[in-house]
This record gives C-alpha cells, sequence and structure tokens, in this order.
C-alpha cells in the first residue's frame, strides 16, 4: 500500500503550492474555489492546506455534507419513529447526534428508544431478517455514493422476502446545488472541486452544464493533501489559460462515465424528486425518492406518524456556512455553546461537517 | 459518512468479499460493481459495498505528474 502514502507526501504538497503560487501571481483578488465533498473539507482542515494556499488561493466549503444538508423535520421524523412501539431504528453513527426541533435519536436511545447504528445498510436488513416481529427502519441519508447502497439494501430485502425493512429517504443529488450556487453573485465561485466518490458512481459528464454552460472550471478531486493541492493546481492553470473544462484529478478511481451497474441500480429504486436543503433551500429534481415498485420499502408511504413543527436553533449559521457564506468561526456559538460533545447544528456532529473540522484541527 | 476507504480484496465468495487495510477487515458487498473484482485488487469501500475499483497504474501516473511539480531548488 506503500505507493497511496505517497498522496500525503509533504514535499509533493509543496511542490505543488509552488506551481499554484506562480499560476495566481499578479491577480487583484484570491482565486475562488468551493470544495463540495464532506471529504475535502476534512483534509483541507487537517493538513492545513488553506494556510498554505493563502492569499493567492481562498477556498470555501459547500454543502458536501450529507448530514449537514439534511432538514431538521427529517430528524424530527425519525426522532418520531424511534418511539413507535416494535421498532427499530437503524443509521449510520453521525445521524444520532443531531438534533431535532426538541430531541436526537441519541436522546431517545437514552429513553430507551431501539436505535442501532449500522456500518451498512446490509446490516440492517439482517437485522429486519432477525426481528420479523419488528419493523427496521433505516435512516437513507446521503448523496450519490450512498443512495445505491441503500437501493442495494431495499433489493436485498425483497429478494429474502421481508416486509419488516424500510427505508426513510432523504438522498440527494450533487450536481444540482452547485449550479445554485453558482447563480449566487454574493458567492463569485471561480472553480469547482467536484466530489471524489460521489463521482465514482455519476462520473464526470454531470459536470460539464458547469463549465460549459456557466464557464466555472471544474476538477473531480481527491481527498488525499496532495489530490486536493493537484486539483487546486488544475483549476488555476484553467483559470490562468482563460479555459474552463470538466477534468479528472482522481482519475485512478472516476471514469467518465462513472459506474454504470450503480447507477442502474439506483434508478431501478429511487426516482428524482424535489428536495430541501438545510441553508440553501428548495431545489427541484435534487433528491431521490423511493420508486412506486419499490413503495412496500418506504417507510413514509408505509408507517404513519406525527411530527412535531420544525423548530431550527436560535444563533447557528449552519445554513449560511453550508453556502459558503461565513465560516465556522463567524458564530458566536462557536466552540462555547456549539461542541462536537453537545452540538447545536449539524455541521458540528459529523466529522465531515464544517463546524467539526474547524473544532477539530482549528484554523 | 461518505467515506470511501481504499481497501485490498483478500477473498471472494459469490458477490461478497472481505477487504483488508492497515490490518482492519471489513466485508463488501460486490453488488455494485459491474466490472470484475479479482483478490488482490483495490476497491473503494463505502458503507459495506465496493463502489469502484482503484487502477494502481494510473495511481502511479498521477504521482508522476505531482513529482513533476517539485522542483526541489523552489522551495530553497
Ligand atoms: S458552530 Fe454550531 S451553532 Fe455555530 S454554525 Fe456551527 S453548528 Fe451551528
Amino acid at each position: 500500500m506503500n505507493y497511496l502514502d505517497e498522496f500525503r507526501d509533504k514535499e509533493v504538497v509543496l511542490g505543488l503550492a509552488e506551481r499554484i503560487k506562480g499560476l495566481t501571481a499578479g491577480r487583484t483578488r484570491p482565486m475562488t474555489f468551493m470544495e463540495v465533498c464532506g471529504t475535502h473539507t476534512m483534509a483541507i482542515y487537517q493538513y492545513g492546506l488553506r494556510g498554505i494556499l493563502s492569499p493567492g488561493v481562498r477556498l470555501i466549503s459547500g454543502p458536501g455534507c450529507p448530514v449537514c444538508v439534511t432538514p431538521i423535520g427529517y430528524v424530527d421524523k425519525a426522532v418520531a419513529y424511534s418511539r413507535l412501539p416494535g421498532t427499530i431504528i437503524a443509521s449510520f453513527g453521525d445521524m444520532l447526534r443531531v438534533p431535532g426541533s426538541s430531541s436526537s435519536l441519541m436522546e431517545e436511545r437514552a429513553k430507551g428508544g431501539d436505535v442501532r447504528i449500522v456500518y451498512s445498510p446490509l446490516d440492517a436488513v439482517k437485522l429486519a431478517e432477525r426481528n420479523r416481529d419488528r419493523r427496521v427502519i433505516f435512516m437513507g441519508v446521503g448523496f450519490e455514493t450512498t443512495a445505491p447502497t441503500v437501493a442495494g439494501s431495499i433489493l436485498a430485502a425483497k429478494g429474502l422476502g421481508l416486509d419488516n425493512y424500510f427505508v426513510l429517504a432523504s438522498h440527494k443529488t450533487i450536481p444540482k446545488p452547485m449550479e445554485v450556487l453558482t447563480s449566487d453573485p454574493e458567492l463569485e465561485i471561480d472553480g469547482y472541486l467536484c466530489p471524489a466518490h460521489v463521482s465514482a458512481i455519476i462520473g464526470a459528464t454531470p459536470y460539464r452544464v458547469l463549465a460549459e454552460k456557466c464557464g466555472i472550471p471544474c476538477v473531480v478531486t481527491g481527498f488525499e493533501p496532495a489530490d486536493v493541492m493537484q486539483g487546486v493546481e488544475m483549476l488555476a492553470r484553467q483559470l490562468a489559460e482563460g479555459r474552463s473544462t470538466v477534468e479528472i484529478q482522481y482519475s485512478r478511481v472516476v471514469k467518465w462515465e462513472g459506474n454504470k451497474k450503480a447507477l442502474e441500480i439506483m434508478a431501478e429504486v429511487f426516482t428524482p424528486c424535489d428536495a430541501e436543503w438545510r441553508g440553501i433551500g428548495p431545489i427541484p429534481e435534487s433528491g431521490l425518492a423511493i420508486a412506486g415498485t419499490y413503495a412496500p420499502f418506504d417507510a413514509e408511504r408505509v408507517v404513519p406518524v406525527e411530527v412535531e413543527e420544525p423548530r431550527e436553533h436560535m444563533g447557528c449559521l449552519c445554513g449560511e456556512i453550508l453556502k459558503g457564506k461565513v465560516t465556522p468561526f463567524d458564530c458566536t456559538l462557536f466552540g462555547k455553546a456549539c461542541t462536537p460533545e453537545a452540538p447545536v447544528g449539524a455541521c458540528m456532529v459529523s466529522s465531515e461537517g464544517t463546524c467539526a473540522a474547524a473544532y477539530k484541527y482549528g484554523r | 459518512m461518505c467515506v470511501g476507504v481504499p481497501m485490498r480484496v483478500i477473498s471472494i465468495d459469490g458477490s461478497d468479499a472481505v477487504a483488508e487495510i492497515d490490518g482492519v477487515r471489513r466485508e463488501a458487498s460486490l453488488m455494485l460493481m459491474g466490472e470484475e473484482v479479482r483478490v488482490g485488487d483495490f476497491i473503494i469501500v463505502h458503507a459495506g459495498f465496493a463502489i469502484s475499483r482503484l487502477d494502481e497504474e494510473d495511481a502511479k501516473e498521477t504521482l508522476a505528474l505531482m513529482r513533476e511539480a517539485f522542483k526541489p531548488e523552489d522551495l530553497a
């Protein structure tokens, strides 16, 4: 595995930084690039890449943390489900601490709710298989990387003839919010570091609209520090040369056409729908709903529940942070009333959240 | 949550593989893989599924390109 460690080599990172410096020299304002993927955000904070890149390049974090963009009403619904008798909630660990309007799955578990953390959606199917007298509801949150795995779990449950496995689906798709942010004049985005593993599924062609119609350079970038630096270098080169195209830096994993099989499975089980993005608002055709044929696995269709009115938390700037308009350090609650142990907003919960990354690794 | 990890395939049984990285082993379903996966390949594992293969030749080419950028005299 040695050669993969080389993507963390300090000399390579600094060598690329020099090149970027050359490309950004003499410009009146810093090149502003948005990293769309939560994993990029983590790497950028962890390896202090912002410091290395400034003042020529300004990196802003985008809406790439799936837990963070999930509306509070979804958490409230999950909480309501966890209170139903005979119900097991299965979820990736991140969702548990996300505060809802008045409770979280973690709090419900402490009060006796049966809330379990699973590593794979298939583990949730196994839970349903072992507990045929109870219903298992899986929290289907995530982008195109995760949606095919959840689709796979529904196909597996169908194959096993299970009638007690359900998904509360809130999947979102990535290219659309990028188009929305691009047209925001306040942001002045000069280029996108496109997500690594979302693109492993969808490929690189969906970004063509952004590059060709909106004139914004796009580079599909890996998430090791040298990957991020090379991605920035490729973006800076496009800008310096006055080009805007889609390029793949992370070619060891991402192909232009993506993963056809995963896309097929995703299209079989899900159908595009309008979706609400925390901080950004509703975006047409930016979500995935369970298709009619798979309605028996759709928690919202099959298991009715009463949910409280959603209430956002006062003072939390998550919404603005997800649009890249402010940084965590602009939030008066940051590190004081809001910490990873006691998060106020979703951005402080997930390790990919901008506030959590800023808290852990500092500026 | 969206974190996918490169891991090496150490065994395959039908559409289920076991993959390993730094001594950690994980089951990885091959359900989402259209292309053939063999023992010894690197795959990206996300939430219990292999979502892509990692092309070793390509990785080495990328590294070579990165190294070209590195000129020691620039850093002095
Ligand atoms: S620090 Fe906490 S309260 Fe402030 S924006 Fe981030 S998550 Fe919200």
